[in-house]
């Protein structure tokens, strides 16, 4: 069994022959071979008569009727299926699922089983790839819900979104600072200024509050006051001026407050130039130098207050459905990967080979004889895709926080939810259920294709 | 030689029609090393970010699975590369102490397991009488069965939890059981007749001129000679109903619950209880994976028999 069009291409029909032997016995001998096939088959008929035959007839003759299920509605619920909102958007997203995952993941799959056979580590990496596929999706839900989490702090693509955002932009350090009541000090646009002019020379100190703890770095010491500056500097310290648990003298610097490193200071001239700019060390104090002799003011810029990165809401309504996509391409590129990788195997390379030494290169080989070759295979996994996505019922059901499951839902989950998950309306949740029938019918057809053009063969 | 440069396609390309250049390997120029090198590396460097991509978001589940709820509400599971002292099994010995969780695991167990042994049994005699039994009407029905694979769950649902309402199996595992099984069943008689219109006819024929009943010849011929098929199948099966959430949410009950259900039921409250969850996840992803590392050529198999459930 090396393609995935799973039929064997020859079927015996000896069986036949020797079950009836003389012309005169052949009709009670038909009579035996439908007893003892009806014996064989029973188990398995009656399971799927009352499991799935009738189901599918009972869903479509109550997919007529409402929510009770005494009033005949004729296709009002498939009416309502496309007018209501919240059906409408599962529908709109399986549209969404359908164009965009089949497609990606067959991409990456044939992507995956070319290049696997390159790499000298290439069963190892069919085992990483394909491992998902032994998961459940609830255990895959789990993972992806962690992995995407929105703070930073816990989830690691948020905290590596922060991570490279901080190299770039530089981390915005005490987010709702605000100056201490008469230090002379005043708020404006975000940033803290000091409220009257300073000249070069003076010492201009910052006592801040509104400071989460949290926020201030490790490497941050106690608070000193700076030394004197020279004639064409001004300096100072920054802290914070709060004790926990109480005590100092607020305004001044005591031991026990600890200054704030990293802020940048700036000062301006009278027509708001900036004129000099320093960062604070580890114990909050900082010196501007080369100042020209005039009226300065200082002024601790918007940036170091505004609040920080905190990356993407990756679960919030807008991005809630891509974050499910690539849960599910996370578990089926293993599947395209092993499918089409068997596919590879079991072609014969001499062609290529040919073509090769006819002088065309790797992409010319491929475009034209290996993905031809393929395309068999190429299409049951596609195929195979589409059907398994219209279905999705778990990812979406696990993944998304009760806050943006109405943004994520698909026609699965919106079924499960209209009929049992509080809905109760069953007329509708199977017009939803027989849509999906209706969606799944060229498939059906295709399948019994298939098998038809295999026995032929 | 699946890495070709220019270099060497210019080479041999000029003597197409000599046999003899073919089986000589062409010189490569030094050119043609460098590119072959960094070809390679650079499909190297590639796979293995993907590897990465494709690792990280487990890792990093089993790292959290080993840390405490404090440390796990506080900081990410990366912390531990600096701080390793954190790491503990305790959520594993809470959960395990947990009888409502190990009750749920014994659930997926009695539902898995049943559900394996009954869809093989059934669909290995259906499989049967459509490969080797000749009867009116069995192309019809094969071509019923085979349009019955691709039918949705869904539109099973609402119909069989009335049944099951009527007959009482509403929030049994007997319940879910046969719903699994029946619907296990058409992917189940299609791969295994695939398989067993593969066994040689003669076989059949000698022992029926021996007087060998159907019943003989499927038990004693063709069930062990298809046995990797029906190793396939149940492999295939068995991770299907292990992983099933959907089927198990509706018919199942607190105390019938397998631990998909269990797992998800914890969602709700998800950023207090990702220690329960990761611990859970883990537990739960174990026998699959032991299932899948040690059969994976039977579960590839059914999967390239063509599955479009």
């Amino acid at each position: 069994m090396t393609t995935a069009v799973g039929n064997p291409p020859a079927t015996p029909k000896s069986a036949a022959t020797a079950g009836g032997t003389g012309g005169r016995h052949q009709k009670a001998a038909g009579g035996r071979r439908l007893f003892i096939a009806l014996a064989f088959l029973a188990p398995a008929l009656v399971l799927l008569g009352v499991l799935v035959v009738y189901p599918v007839i009972y869903s479509i003759y109550r997919s007529l009727f409402d929510a009770a299920g005494s009033n005949f509605l004729g296709l009002g619920n498939y009416i309502t299926m496309f007018t209501d909102p919240a059906t409408f958007v599962a529908i709109r997203n399986n549209v969404i699922w359908v164009l965009v995952v089949p497609v990606t993941v067959t991409i990456l799959g044939l992507i995956f089983a070319v290049l696997m056979d390159r790499i000298k580590w290439g069963i190892a990496f069919k085992l990483i790839v394909f491992m998902p596929m032994a998961i459940s999706m609830v255990a895959a839900g789990v993972i992806f819900r962690t992995t995407f989490q929105e703070n930073p702090n816990l989830g690691v693509v948020n905290a590596a979104l922060v991570g490279v955002h901080d190299i770039f932009g530089g981390s915005s350090a005490y987010p709702n600072a605000r100056p201490r009541e008469d230090a002379g000090l005043a708020e404006a646009d975000g940033a803290i200024q000091t409220d009257g002019t300073v000249q070069a020379g003076s010492v201009a100190d910052f006592p801040l509050i509104g400071i989460n703890e949290s926020n201030i770095p490790g490497t941050a010491a106690s608070a000193v006051a700076a030394d004197d500056p020279a004639g064409d500097a001004i300096s100072g310290t920054v802290w914070l001026d709060f004790i926990r648990g109480g005590g100092g003298t607020p305004g001044e610097i005591g031991d026990d407050k600890v200054g704030l490193p990293d802020v940048t200071v700036t000062a301006l001239d009278s027509s708001g130039e900036v004129v000099a700019t320093a960062r604070t060390a580890a114990d909050g104090t900082y010196t501007l130098t080369g100042l020209p002799a005039e009226d300065l003011t200082l002024s601790l810029p918007a940036t170091n207050f505004s609040a920080s990165y905190a990356g993407v809401s990756w679960l919030g309504p807008a991005l809630v459905t891509a974050v499910v996509i690539l849960s599910y391409i996370w578990i089926w590129a293993g599947f395209a990967m092993v499918m089409i990788a068997s596919g590879l195997s079991a072609m014969d390379r001499s062609l290529q080979e040919a073509a090769r030494m006819d002088g065309a290169n790797e992409w010319q080989v491929f475009r034209r004889i290996t993905a031809p070759l393929l395309s068999p295979v190429l299409i049951v996994v596609f195929v195979t895709l589409i059907v398994n996505v219209l279905k999705i019922f778990d990812l979406v059901y696990v993944i998304p926080p009760p806050s943006s499951l109405p943004d994520a839902t698909v026609i699965a989950v919106q079924m499960w939810t209209v009929s049992f998950g509080g809905g109760n309306d069953q007329g509708l949740g199977s017009a939803l259920a027989v849509l999906l029938l209706i969606l799944v019918l060229p498939f059906m057809i295709i399948n019994v294709r298939r098998f038809r053009m295999d026995r032929e063969r | 030689m699946t890495t070709n440069t220019v270099a060497d396609v210019d080479l041999s390309g000029s003597a197409t029609t000599s046999a003899k250049l073919t089986l000589v390997k062409p010189k490569r120029s030094a050119a043609g090393k460098v590119l072959d090198f960094l070809g390679s590396s650079v499909i190297n460097l590639v796979l293995a970010l993907v590897a990465i991509f494709w690792l990280v978001p487990t890792v990093g589940l089993f790292i959290a699975s080993l840390r405490d709820s404090t440390d796990n509400s506080q900081s990410g599971w990366w912390t531990v590369f600096t701080r390793p002292a954190q790491l503990t099994f305790d959520n594993y010995a809470e959960l395990l102490g947990n009888p409502q969780f190990v009750g749920s695991f014994v659930n997926t167990i009695a539902i898995a397991i049943p559900t394996t042994v009954l869809v093989i049994v059934i669909g290995a005699l259906a499989g049967y009488a459509f490969a080797w039994v000749e009867f009116p009407g069995r192309d019809w029905l094969l071509v019923g069965v085979i349009v019955l694979l691709a039918v949705p769950v869904q539109v099973a649902l609402i119909p069989i939890a009335r049944l099951f309402g009527t007959l009482g199996l509403f929030g049994s595992i007997a319940g879910v059981v046969i719903f699994h099984t029946a619907f296990g069943l058409p992917f189940a008689i299609f791969l295994l007749r695939n398989f067993f219109t593969q066994i040689p006819g003669e076989l059949m024929e000698a022992a029926r001129l021996d007087g060998a009943s159907d019943w003989r010849i499927f038990s004693r011929i063709v069930l062990p000679l298809g046995m990797p098929a029906v190793a396939s199948l149940g492999i295939f099966q068995f991770l299907w109903v292990w992983n099933d959430l959907l089927i198990a949410l509706i018919f199942t009950n607190a105390s019938s619950q397998p631990v998909t259900v269990a797992i998800q039921g914890q969602l709700r409250q998800f950023g207090a209880n990702i220690d329960v969850l990761s611990s859970g996840a883990f537990l739960s992803m174990i026998i699959p994976l032991i299932v899948f590392f040690a059969f994976q050529r039977y579960f590839v198999t059914a999967l390239l028999a063509g599955s479009q459930r």
